[in-house]
């Protein structure tokens, strides 16, 4: 089946005073009609950069696509211009992003935002496009649509905003919805009500969802695939069952492990010690090996490749080379105890 | 567990900090809290946003003015008036790590320098090479290293500046440490290495610790109790394993079904109880109950009285009128 979305080695550099950032170092992914896949890993590995690079928002002078390929629906994005990207823009794909203040204008009334895309991509008349704003407004669950379609964003709670951003980025029907962070500046009993939300709108809308977060959690609530990024490059994707019950890779056992388990009792945190790397001199070898535990010879030297454990299961590490020592996950990257 | 003879170190009585707000508006930040602190233990703060967690111990360590209200230290009286050298030495007694590692350290100040600071103030070093030694010992005790010592804090990650305000805080050999969300601003595996190095701590030097957060797994973590604060109100007061296990009050059976847990069979087969609406503002909150307007259980009574904060069982502190046989009864 040919995939809706398709990054082929994807690589993104900011030009820097201090020089090249080297954010996305060759990025392969794909995503499939109305699933939803995750891309975790902490600040600065290069989540954000990798969902800007499809939009094709980047920063202009200073952030570039430096190689590979983004490809939609037959088309390359990395090579589209400006105005076909307009077109495909909160239209075919759109974003939400972490911060629902910023991204909602405070001196328009919320209708008026919805009906911007409504009124560019699909041609809407003004009473039809309003009206098509109160029906999403309904379906993102604002109570009270008629009127509350022509109050500003101040008048509206977090979560409401929250709720309103998704709205104007489901408003002409996208085939994918980029989520970064959505739910990060929210309170948990309001990121529960938004995580149920977009389950149920994934459901009724078939959007396929890319849902960028640090949260394992939100992850494993909401995700049927996974991506692990770590150092500017993907080290581990898989089904969300791998990825949880089956890793492979030890930046993926130290995310598990050094997160606390409501239903455990364990005293320790596994912490991953040191720090991620610099991506203005990003390791030769693995990006990883300064602060993994495992890490031989071969790491410092060689990028580690992608490497098939299962059809829809991969990993990154030297590790599951034929020739390396068999090593076991720690306990406490266990998930589920009995499993 | 044993019943061992706890000494308490803090109590903290009917605690009350309302802040101006508009025309004749008050807003209570935090309304009528009161609870104890034990030597050596770990007592949690948890509740979303604006709950009144940070405003909670701000006020214990004086950065407010309480409105009303009381807070004892071994017995003294913390709000009372003091004289400067009284006030200093609680300060002493008391120190505060904050959730912003990027505001909280001054970045025009060397790291040898924020950490001496109260070094200098408690005149606590001799000469300076005291000093000096005494930040490197610090810079170690909480994993850096001398030579870090002539930096600025620009220079540092946000785990590494946490670091320098552990540092700062143990400068001064405290002996109650109140960490407002300490770790909210680092990723996941550095908050693991922060907890990790504060839990070490507490065990070396038996400290006593306030410890606010909003990450309830987190809290549970390191916690011995954990207090539960919803619209200026502590809702629920008792020890992590038996919050978690058995949460009484339907605000904290809310919360823990609304955190999502890294495993995705259990993701799967859940139920939730998903809360509606958002939490009202604290200027005008609801009367009764203030959890009322979204709590699955409201009854009539709820809207009229002010549901007492009672034991429902040892040691498992509640206010909720479902726990209240009179209060179920006024309401039939
Ligand atoms: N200096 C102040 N002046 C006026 N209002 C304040 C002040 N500090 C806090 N508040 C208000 O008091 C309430 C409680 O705030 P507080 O900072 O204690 O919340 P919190 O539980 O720590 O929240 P968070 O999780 O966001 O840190 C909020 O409504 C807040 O807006
Ligand atoms: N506008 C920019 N200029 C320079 N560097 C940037 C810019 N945006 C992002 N970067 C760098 O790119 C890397 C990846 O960032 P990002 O994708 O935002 O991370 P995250 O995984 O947290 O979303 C980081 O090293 C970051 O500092
Ligand atoms: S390739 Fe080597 S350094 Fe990298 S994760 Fe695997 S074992 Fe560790
Ligand atoms: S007192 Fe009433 S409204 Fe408040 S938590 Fe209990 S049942 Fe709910
Ligand atoms: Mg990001
Ligand atoms: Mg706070």
């Amino acid at each position: 089946m040919e995939k809706l979305l398709e990054l082929d080695n994807l690589h993104v550099s900011f030009q820097t005073y201090g020089g090249e950032v080297k954010a996305v170092r060759g990025v392969s992914l794909s995503l499939d009609k109305g699933e939803s896949l995750a891309i975790v890993g902490e600040s600065g590995s290069g989540k954000s950069v990798t969902s800007k690079a499809v939009m094709r928002l980047l920063p202009n002078k200073i952030g570039s696509i430096k190689e590979g390929a983004i490809r939609f629906q037959g088309k390359d994005l990395a090579k589209a211009t400006e105005r076909e990207m307009e077109k495909i823009r909160g239209a075919e794909i759109s974003m939400i992003f972490q911060d629902p203040m910023t991204s909602l204008n405070p001196t328009m009334t919320i209708g008026k935002q919805i009906m911007e895309g409504l009124r560019k991509h699909q041609n809407m008349s003004k009473s039809e496009a309003k009206e098509r704003s109160i029906n999403l407004l309904k379906l993102v669950g604002i109570p009270n649509p008629e009127l509350r379609v022509d109050e500003y964003p101040h008048q509206f709670s977090g979560g409401m905003r929250q709720r309103v951003v998704i709205a104007i980025a489901l408003a002409c029907n996208p085939k994918v919805l980029i989520a970064d962070e959505p739910t990060t500046a929210l309170d948990v009993t309001i990121q529960a009500q938004i995580l149920d939300l977009m389950r149920d709108l994934q459901d009724k809308t078939g959007t396929a969802i890319i849902l960028i977060t640090h949260d394992l959690g939100v992850v494993a609530n909401l995700a049927q695939r996974v991506a692990v990024m770590y150092g500017g490059m993907i080290v581990e994707t898989g089904t969300v069952d791998e990825i949880f019950y089956k890793p492979k890779h030890p930046y993926t056992w130290g995310l598990l492990a050094s997160m606390p388990k409501l239903n455990s009792d364990s005293k320790e945190l596994l912490a991953i010690p040191g720090t991620p790397p610099d991506l203005m001199n990003p390791p030769k070898g693995c990006p990883f090996a300064a602060r993994c535990p495992y890490a031989m010879e071969v790491c410092l030297e060689h990028m580690p490749e992608a490497t098939n454990v299962s059809s829809s299961h991969k990993a990154a590490c030297w590790l599951l080379d034929e020739r390396a020592p068999k090593v076991e996950p720690p306990e406490a990257a266990v998930v589920g105890g009995a499993r | 567990m044993a019943v061992v003879e706890r000494e308490k170190l803090l109590e903290v009585k009917n605690l009350k900090k309302y802040f101006p707000a508009g025309k004749k508006g008050v807003l209570q930040a935090v309304d009528d809290v009161s609870f104890d602190i034990y030597k050596g233990e770990t007592l949690g703060l948890v509740g979303e946003s604006g709950c009144g967690k940070s405003t909670t111990g701000r006020t214990i360590i004086r950065l407010y003015d309480a409105t009303d209200g009381e807070v004892t230290y071994e017995g003294e009286d913390v709000h009372g008036r003091k004289s400067r050298s009284e006030l200093k030495k609680f300060n002493r007694k008391m120190q505060m790590i904050f959730q912003d590692p990027y505001a909280s350290l001054n970045p025009r100040m060397t790291v040898k320098d924020i950490i001496a600071e109260g070094i200098d103030i408690h005149g606590l070093a001799k000469t300076k090479k005291d000093r000096d030694n005494r930040v490197y010992e610090l810079l170690e005790t909480v994993g850096l290293n001398r030579e870090h010592a002539n930096r600025y804090p620009h220079e540092f990650s946000g785990g590494q500046r946490q670091r320098i305000g552990i540092a700062r805080a143990l400068a001064v050999d405290p002996d109650f440490i109140i960490a407002d969300e300490p770790i909210s601003a680092l990723d996941v595996s550095i908050q693991a290495q922060v907890v990790n190095l504060m839990m070490e701590l507490q065990k070396e030097r038996g400290l006593t610790y306030l410890f606010i957060a909003h990450d309830l797994s987190m809290v549970k973590h390191i916690s011995d109790r954990v207090g539960v604060m919803y619209l200026g109100n502590i809702v629920e007061l008792t020890t992590s394993d038996e919050l978690y296990e058995e949460p009484l009050h339907p605000y904290t059976q809310a919360l823990l079904s609304a955190i999502p847990v890294p495993d995705p069979e259990l993701e799967r087969s859940r139920e939730r109880i998903i809360l509606e609406g958002d939490v009202p503002s604290p200027i005008n909150p609801p009367s009764g109950c203030r959890f009322r307007t979204r709590c699955p259980h409201a009854m009539d009574v709820c809207a009229a009285v002010k549901p007492k904060w009672q034991e429902a069982r040892e040691g498992h502190w509640v206010a909720c009128h479902l726990y209240d046989e009179e209060a179920v009864k006024q309401n039939n």
